[in-house]
């Protein structure tokens, strides 16, 4: 019989050990079991050719909020988070839109696609930055029950309509526009040229099964915006080591305040007794007790696979099954001998070190969208390519370079039968040929690669039908909804049952909030001193 | 797909920051090397000794680098109509060969930025201005028989400024005799394709100038010979902005927050707040914000009220809070100095309406000294802008200085 331990943690990716970290610092004796032989989640690293490391699932952060940073001493635990600096969408005419760091490059690139959109461009930036500035202060709080009578959510719901109420009467039409509308539909509304609308489109749909016309691609964007490296607000950047660098400096911090982390430990079951959860029992038959777990699995992961169904209320189940998780990208992660050349941009560009894209009418994303639909995945997808190693030398040996590519649409199976390896394969075809069409010679200078379809996702990171956001995040899924209407808290109808992943408030991306904020309602039922989860930073 | 090598490629990243047709006079005029963004231009806040290039303004004559302003052509055979719904004066009444400093506005009345409107002939107009406006230009002249074109970087822009600055342009052979304030002329052939206009930003007798890129260079050269006997001096903003607040002229997100670039909404302003009032000709056709501003009107909703105050003592109250009482936050300083024209202690402020008969108001200024805060309450009066009136600005001929 293993000893208990206060809270068990199920999976160790970035929010299950944002979680722990902040539950062990309120002196809870903390474990953590993850079904792989290493850790990280989404947020890993992993070489699986030598010397190359490769940031297997997510490839990029911004979003992970640096309140946590502080709390848990990331810096201290080795966490270097690098911004890079531009970007380009290659067009099929030879020629290509470039994205700079410097607003005044950047006005006049777009300029040079269509006068008018260089400076309309800030007004889009004003835009998007009046609704980033609206929901950034909900990130890190937890969302009210909008049926509760509690004081506490009473004055959440408060907090809410008195953000909303101090818009005026043009912002709030505004604001319920864009949080419905669809990002092409809002991009039209700014924008003239297509390449422009192709590139700000891209954070509409990446990690969602929709379309940039499908209504609600808009608060995607958002979503994508409101990132920030080292207090500059919408920059991105990768994490020096690859993103297993985020999982690698929260278990250092975690393990270096008491806590235990157990690998090859695949959860069977989460142990229930009387309406009460009292520790999990593993593949193995091991089993560790506690009056407290907290999922880091996905809602229908953690309810329909780790949960007895008699134990649950039918009704919260048959929610659970309707939650939408639908797969809808592949990764790419490809290890090479050598730079590749994009003869489109000129010598010495910094484009090369940023994000690259060859999708140039936001017409192509959406054919690409029809495919996906038809279920199979896009002929002519669109890519969100990165060469982290031009600005991280520690992921590669000298000379050597990896690639990540982020490849939509994607679907969890093809025509309702399950991915075969040479499906795989041949979507990992795809993908290198519509590179090799931008780059002279780029297949000769593949070492090594790894094609990653949502069937890969679900078996090995665990993320149902392999969503990178452990659900869509569309409006219906928000706040109060987010993932279950009266289960936003991060608490579940098991006593002791906690969920603390992307599926939870305020959703995906490596931002490690709802960790933090699940940790926060842990600590307030069971009466632990949370002074050490410092609120959200001001926004004035 | 064909695989184009990088041709008319981009490479912005190189030099983000543009150089104006003057950059290299500057340059080699610059012992400071204190340059400012303005609008995407390198631009000099002090060449060489702001005080000096103060004086020059006041007691010579100045050279100020305008090219970095924005710049709109507008023309084609309802020019005029499109004008006049984009802004708030009345453009039938500015003739050709005028110019009209103006402001516009969005549909909510809010002040979108103010510029200066130069009038060439029946169709063709320049709008010179602080902010990027191309998309809400486009929008309004639609339905409307106008061509709108940025040209910042194809136009060249010089503002000769100060008491010598006539005589200086008789001896370069311009003849600006008869030239009155806001009245514009076309610059002998020999100095290009381009126009002079009595018109300036910092309340003396002055003068601007716009030429084709392509003549810039010999402009400042022609300029600069015959300035030697005149005090001629090249000066930056931070010259510029003294003179200009004792002139009373206020600035683009600076003095107020225009409504295309504000991230909080309840931060532009209508024109009647920001001391505009007077621009705004109701009794033409429609124009963008017309009813707002009749509404705000009617019901007296004026949050604001831009004002010049004078404080006592002689420490500049930038960024002040203003107090009535002392006590009630009621305002705030937008641009303070101490003139040297003046010899008194000037401000620009945004203040509660319900303050404006300026009764009781201070401001409180943190003087830092050493690394010791002196903490001063001063009384502020509200004054008449400008702060200065010279009547050489506006005397025609102009004096021989």
């Amino acid at each position: 019989m293993n000893k208990p331990y206060d809270v068990i943690v199920v999976g160790a990716g970035h929010n299950g050990l944002v979680n722990a970290c902040y539950l062990q610092r309120s002196g809870l004796n903390v474990l953590v079991v993850e079904k792989n032989d290493w850790i990280g989640g989404a947020a890993v690293s992993r070489e699986l050719t030598p010397g190359i490391l490769y940031s297997n699932c997510s490839y990029v952060c911004s979003l992970f909020r640096p309140e946590i940073m502080r709390d848990l001493e990331l810096a201290k635990h080795g966490l270097q988070i690098i911004a890079y600096e531009g970007g380009a969408v290659f067009k099929q005419d030879g020629d290509f839109l470039a994205s700079y760091r410097n607003h005044h490059a950047h006005r006049r690139e777009f300029a040079r696609h269509a006068p008018r959109d260089g400076e309309a461009y800030e007004r889009y930036a004003r835009d998007v930055t009046r609704q980033c500035r609206f929901i950034q202060p909900l990130l890190m709080r937890t969302a009210p029950d909008p049926a509760s009578l509690k004081p506490r959510d009473l004055g959440e719901m408060l907090f809410l309509l008195k953000k909303f109420n101090e818009l005026t009467a043009r912002e709030m039409a505004d604001t319920i526009r864009f949080w419905t509308m669809s990002i092409s539909d809002f991009l039209d509304e700014y924008f003239e040229a297509e390449v422009i609308k192709a590139y700000l489109a891209i954070s509409g749909i990446i990690g969602t099964a929709l379309g940039p016309m499908s209504p609600g691609t808009a608060y995607v964007l958002l979503h994508h915006y409101m990132g920030e490296v080292d207090g500059n607000v919408g920059a991105w950047g990768y994490a020096r080591g690859g993103m297993g660098a985020i999982t690698r400096a929260l278990s250092s911090s975690f393990l270096a305040s008491g806590g235990t982390i157990l690998t090859d430990a695949q959860v069977s079951k989460v142990l229930v007794r009387n309406g009460r959860t009292t520790g999990v029992v593993l593949e193995n038959g091991d089993e560790h007790l506690a009056t407290t777990v907290v999922s880091n699995a996905d809602v229908k992961r953690t309810f329909l696979k780790l949960v007895e169904e008699p134990e649950l209320p039918g009704d919260f189940v048959r929610q659970v099954r309707n939650f939408k998780m639908r797969g809808s990208s592949g990764k790419v992660n490809i290890a090479l001998d050598s730079l590749p050349e994009f003869p489109a941009l000129p010598k010495g560009s910094p484009c090369i070190r940023g994000d690259m894209h060859f999708t140039d009418t936001v017409e192509r994303m959406e054919r690409g969208y029809d495919d996906w639909k038809a279920g199979t995945w896009s002929a002519d997808p669109f890519l969100d390519m990165m060469i982290p190693t031009t600005i991280d030398p520690t992921m590669a040996p000298p000379g050597q370079h990896f690639m990540s590519c982020f490849v939509q649409y994607c679907p969890p199976k093809i025509r309702n039968a399950d991915w075969t390896d040479a499906d795989r394969d041949a979507f990992g075809q795809t993908v290198i040929n519509q590179i090799a069409d931008y780059s002279p010679g780029f297949k000769d200078r593949i070492i090594h690669m790894e094609v990653r379809t949502p069937r890969e996702l679900e078996a090995e990171v665990g993320l149902t039908e392999g969503n990178i956001f452990q659900g869509e995040l569309t409006f219906d899924q928000l706040l109060f909804n987010r993932p279950i209407p009266g289960y936003a808290q991060y608490r579940s109808p098991i006593a002791g049952l906690y969920i603390c992943g992307s599926s939870t408030h305020p959703g995906g991306g490596v931002m490690g909030a709802p960790g933090r904020n699940a940790a926060i309602e842990i600590m307030r039922d069971l009466k632990r001193n949370a002074s050490h989860a410092s609120p959200a930073h001001e926004i004035l | 797909m064909s695989m184009k090598a990088a041709g008319a490629a981009s490479e912005f990243w190189r030099n983000p920051q543009w150089k104006s047709p003057f950059h290299d006079r500057i340059e080699a005029l610059m012992t400071e090397r204190h340059w400012y963004d303005w609008a995407g231009y390198a631009a000099p806040e002090i060449i060489d000794d702001a005080e000096l290039e103060y004086f020059a303004i006041r007691s010579t004559a100045a050279l100020f680098d305008i090219s970095p302003m924005v710049k709109y052509s507008i023309s084609g055979p309802d020019a005029e109509q499109f004008l006049n719904h984009l802004t708030l004066r009345d453009v039938s009444k500015l003739k050709a060969g005028r110019v009209q400093y103006t402001a516009w506005c969005d549909d909510d009345g809010q002040v979108l930025d103010d510029g200066t409107l130069f009038r060439f002939d029946d169709s063709t107009f320049r709008l010179c201005c602080q902010e990027r406006h191309l998309p809400w230009l486009m929008d309004t002249a639609f339905d409307y028989d106008v061509t709108v074109r940025e040209e910042t970087d194809e136009i060249a822009g010089l503002a000769l400024q100060g008491p010598t600055s006539a005589a200086l342009l008789r001896d370069a052979g311009i003849d600006v005799s008869g030239l009155k304030p806001f009245q514009i002329a076309v610059l002998p052939k020999s100095l290009g394709r381009g126009h002079i206009s009595r018109t300036g930003f910092t309340g003396d007798l002055g003068y601007e100038l716009f030429v084709d890129r392509k003549s810039a260079g010999a402009l400042w050269d022609h300029l600069w010979q015959h300035g030697t006997l005149r005090g001629l001096r090249a000066i930056g903003y931070h010259a510029l902005n003294i003179a200009r607040i004792e002139a009373g002229f206020i600035v683009a997100n600076a003095d107020f927050v225009t409504s295309e670039t504000a991230l909080r909404s309840n931060r532009p302003r209508l024109p009647d707040e920001i001391g505009l009032d007077w621009m705004v000709d109701l009794t033409k056709p429609h124009f963008n914000g017309k009813r707002a501003i009749e509404r705000s009107r009617q019901s007296k909703s004026r949050r604001e009220v831009l004002v010049g105050l004078e404080i006592e003592g002689n420490e500049p109250a930038q960024h002040a809070i203003v107090y009535h009482a002392k006590r009630r936050e009621v305002g705030v300083v937008t641009a303070g100095i101490w003139s040297p024209t003046a010899k008194r202690n000037i401000a620009l402020a945004c203040v509660d309406a319900r303050y404006e008969t300026g009764d009781n108001l201070w401001v409180e200024i943190y003087a830092l000294r050493e690394l010791r805060y002196h903490k001063l309450m001063k009384r502020a009066r509200i004054v008449e802008r400008p702060f200065i009136k010279l009547p050489r600005r506006t005397l025609t001929p102009p004096g021989d200085f």
